[in-house]
């Protein structure tokens, strides 16, 4: 803060004060921050160089072993190639889906306080819990389930949904459940994004013949809540590599997680951080993939340009 | 300096919120102080069963050396229990599956031989071996538990199908039984892959690891016995998706299965929403050296190295685990259905010498195999993950079991190197 040659000079009581008064405020949780999220990444970091079986305070160094041994197992690399696909899917559906419901409740001329709400709720809901009435009730494999009871209905087989691999009916289970979880949280991003667009936009399109519909949105709303988009699209990507909640839930059971839409948070916290407890070769793959995460992540904020103003974008 | 109200409130909310931080940080209030007795913690996971909480809480209280405090812990036990010996705020005493391993050979349990001095031969082998690493044993086996397969008799009858004695009468019966509204045989909502494990290796003569350390399904027949699980899963005689997984015998009451692969615990549940119409099996045999198999687990009480009072630890399991034999038979006849860990108490065990109960345990006995304590972690992900593909992909198993035999090498090299 202070510049070269006033460093001698005396700081003044209101500084002082507002010295004191900023650490106050940002010490809790910083040292928070610290504690808890830059301690055991950096812990995390020196175990992966250490066989580290059931313990946190290994002293047998090996190198990269970890890592050469992390990207040869096949199951870490076809849980990173899945969740790769998976983002590529499930990235555009979140993000069609909200910018359209957002669209769709903006133009609404009345409840529309109603409808975001009811479209926001899924949000507060806990993963968890959706996942189990997804599981439970809607999607069980037997005759009563919800699914398979509208099946019933038109004559259709039962339908054992998270246990078929052939053709993979889980994928409607898992996606449908983070759709329906995510997606209200997103619209709420995108009207606010709409919202910020200056309706003289809008005005002068009109008066320069833009149709209402498609073309007012392809060249004046999509272009206007590019900063919008940069941002869902980058917490959807990070979300999507994080995946585990819906995924444990749905998918586990007591003897362990299916060798199918395994995430690799799934894969490192089975065969490594649980009970496997093979601590350096777990935390050898988290640092990879907080590498890809990083990377893809810094990849798109330059291809997007995050952070520059909007006009200049 | 005159104190403005703003600042008044300001600085109350700081202090606040730094206090309640240091609160949260300072507080121990789990253990320590309460008189001069020792305080010790238990672990236990979550018993399905009703009551089986009270009675463990019961025999801690009447522990008159320790003060004993009883955790109850619901969800994934296995993983807590991992993760609470790497700190010194886990358990002093917990039960275990295992322990692992590397539990054992990271020095994370205690050496219990000399609990078990003079009794060990009154242990069921099946429970204490793999309890056992270089001639030690690692936790006192508490009870016996055992997975078999249900059938309705009645169900049965109906299709003209005899309780199935071979793998192919299983994969044929289980297929006649199959009609709209019940499926044949429930061997858990992945289709069997996490539940059997190693049981059809044994059907067909083989092993997961072999006495003298190699891995023990190096064999054509392991691919064939695999295949016809994969057989059924083909045939969709599986019921799948069940809301109920395998170890609770709620699919085979509700008539959603005309036979289910379950645990001996449900033994009472089954007699009662079924009467007499239900029989017992084990898992048939497959090939011409097969045998029929009968997997056995025993949960065992072991003491961490990291807790404060490991001598006090050590005493209370011995007091309880191997001096109270009453307490011992209580908690494994009165609540779920357990086979005691003493072979003296098993035999004198009433409600296990007729009906079901008898033949299980002389199955147990006969055909029953524990999983290899060199069975690691990493081993058995492999294979069940190779099991899966097996069931419900169609892959090749020979291919499939080439791979999890290369993990399964890999380990068992692992373990050897430093030991």
């Amino acid at each position: 803060m202070a510049t070269p040659g006033s460093t001698r000079r005396r700081s003044t009581p209101r500084e002082r004060n507002q010295t004191f008064w900023f650490w106050i405020f940002v010490g809790p949780f910083a040292l928070g921050l610290a504690l808890f999220t830059y301690v055991p990444l950096a812990w995390s970091v020196w175990l992966s160089f250490f066989d580290a079986h059931n313990t946190v305070s290994p002293t047998d160094f090996v190198g990269l072993d970890n890592y050469t041994a992390v990207l040869g197992e096949p199951a870490f690399r076809s849980a990173l190639v899945t969740f790769t696909v998976f983002t590529a899917f499930i990235v555009p559906a979140t993000y069609a889906l909200s910018l359209g419901l957002a669209l769709a409740v903006g133009r609404l001329r009345f409840a529309r306080a109603f409808f975001r709400s009811v479209f926001f709720l899924p949000t507060a809901c806990s993963y968890v819990v959706a996942a189990l009435v997804w599981k439970l009730s809607i999607f069980n494999g037997v005759r009563f389930g919800l699914a398979n009871t509208v099946l019933g209905w038109f004559g259709a087989d039962q339908v054992a949904w998270l246990s078929t691999t052939d053709p993979p009916w889980y994928w409607l289970v898992l996606v449908t459940v983070r759709l329906w979880l995510q997606t209200g949280f997103y619209m709420v991003l995108f009207l606010a994004g709409l919202q910020r667009i200056p309706p003289q936009l809008y005005e002068a399109a009109a008066v320069d013949g833009a149709r209402p519909g498609w073309q007012t949105f392809r060249h004046i709303t999509f272009p206007a809540l590019r900063a919008t988009s940069v941002a869902v699209v980058l917490l959807l990507v990070i979300n999507a590599f994080q995946a585990f909640d819906e995924f444990y839930n749905l998918l586990s059971d007591a003897r362990g997680y299916p060798p199918y839409a395994r995430p690799p948070l799934v894969y490192l916290y089975y065969t490594a951080l649980g009970q496997g407890q093979n601590l350096g070769l777990g935390s050898a793959g988290a640092v990879v993939l907080a590498l890809i995460i990083a990377v893809v992540t810094v990849a798109q904020a330059r291809w997007f340009g995050l952070g520059r103003r909007e006009a200049e974008g | 300096m005159a104190i403005s109200r703003r600042r008044l409130l300001t600085g109350g909310g700081a202090l606040a919120l730094t206090g309640g931080l240091a609160a949260a940080c300072g507080s121990d209030t789990g253990r320590g102080g309460g008189g001069s007795k020792a305080a010790l913690s238990q672990w236990y996971h979550q018993y399905g069963e009703a009551g089986t909480e009270q009675a463990v809480r019961r025999y801690a209280g009447a522990y008159k050396d320790a003060d004993v405090r009883i955790q109850w812990r619901p969800g994934a036990y296995d993983q807590q229990v991992a993760a609470a010996l790497l700190t010194d705020s886990g358990p002093d005493v917990f039960e275990a599956d295992g322990p692992t391993l590397d539990q054992i050979r990271g020095g994370q349990v205690v050496d219990l031989t000399d609990l078990v001095e003079g009794v060990r031969a009154d242990f069921h082998p099946a429970a204490l071996t793999p309890k056992t690493y270089d001639g030690r044993v690692w936790a006192v086996p508490q009870v016996v538990d055992t997975q078999l397969l249900y059938y309705r008799k009645s169900l049965l009858d109906k299709a003209g199908v005899k309780p199935p004695r071979t793998l192919d009468e299983l994969v044929d019966a289980a297929k006649r039984l199959t009609d709209s509204r019940t499926k044949g045989l429930f061997l858990g909502n992945d289709g069997g892959a996490g539940v059997l494990g190693g049981t059809p290796l044994y059907a067909a003569g083989l092993s997961l690891v072999t006495d003298d350390g190699k891995a023990g399904f190096d064999d054509p027949a392991a691919a064939r016995a695999l295949g016809k699980i994969h057989r059924m899963y083909a045939d969709k005689s599986l019921l799948l998706g069940a809301p109920a997984d395998w170890s609770d015998p709620s699919a085979l009451v509700q008539g959603l299965t005309a036979m289910q692969w379950s645990g001996l615990w449900a033994l009472p549940q089954v007699r009662k929403a079924l009467g007499d119409d239900f029989g017992v099996l084990p898992f048939p045999a497959d090939g011409p050296s097969g045998k029929p198999a009968v997997p056995v687990g025993a949960y065992g009480s072991a003491v961490s190295t990291r807790g404060r009072r490991r001598d006090a630890a050590k005493a209370y399991v011995k007091w309880l685990w191997v001096d109270r034999t009453d307490y011992q038979e209580d908690f494994a006849l009165s609540y779920g259905f357990h086979i005691p860990a003493r072979l003296s108490l098993a035999a004198k065990a009433g409600r296990l010498k007729e009906g079901a109960a008898a033949e299980v345990v002389r199955f147990t006995a006969d055909h029953g195999y524990a999983q290899p304590l060199l069975w690691t972690v990493a081993s058995r992900t492999a294979y069940q993950d190779a099991l899966s593909r097996i069931i419900k992909d169609g892959a090749d198993p020979e291919r499939e079991l080439r791979g999890a035999l290369r993990t399964t090498e890999d380990e068992l090299r692992r373990v050897r190197k430093k030991s």
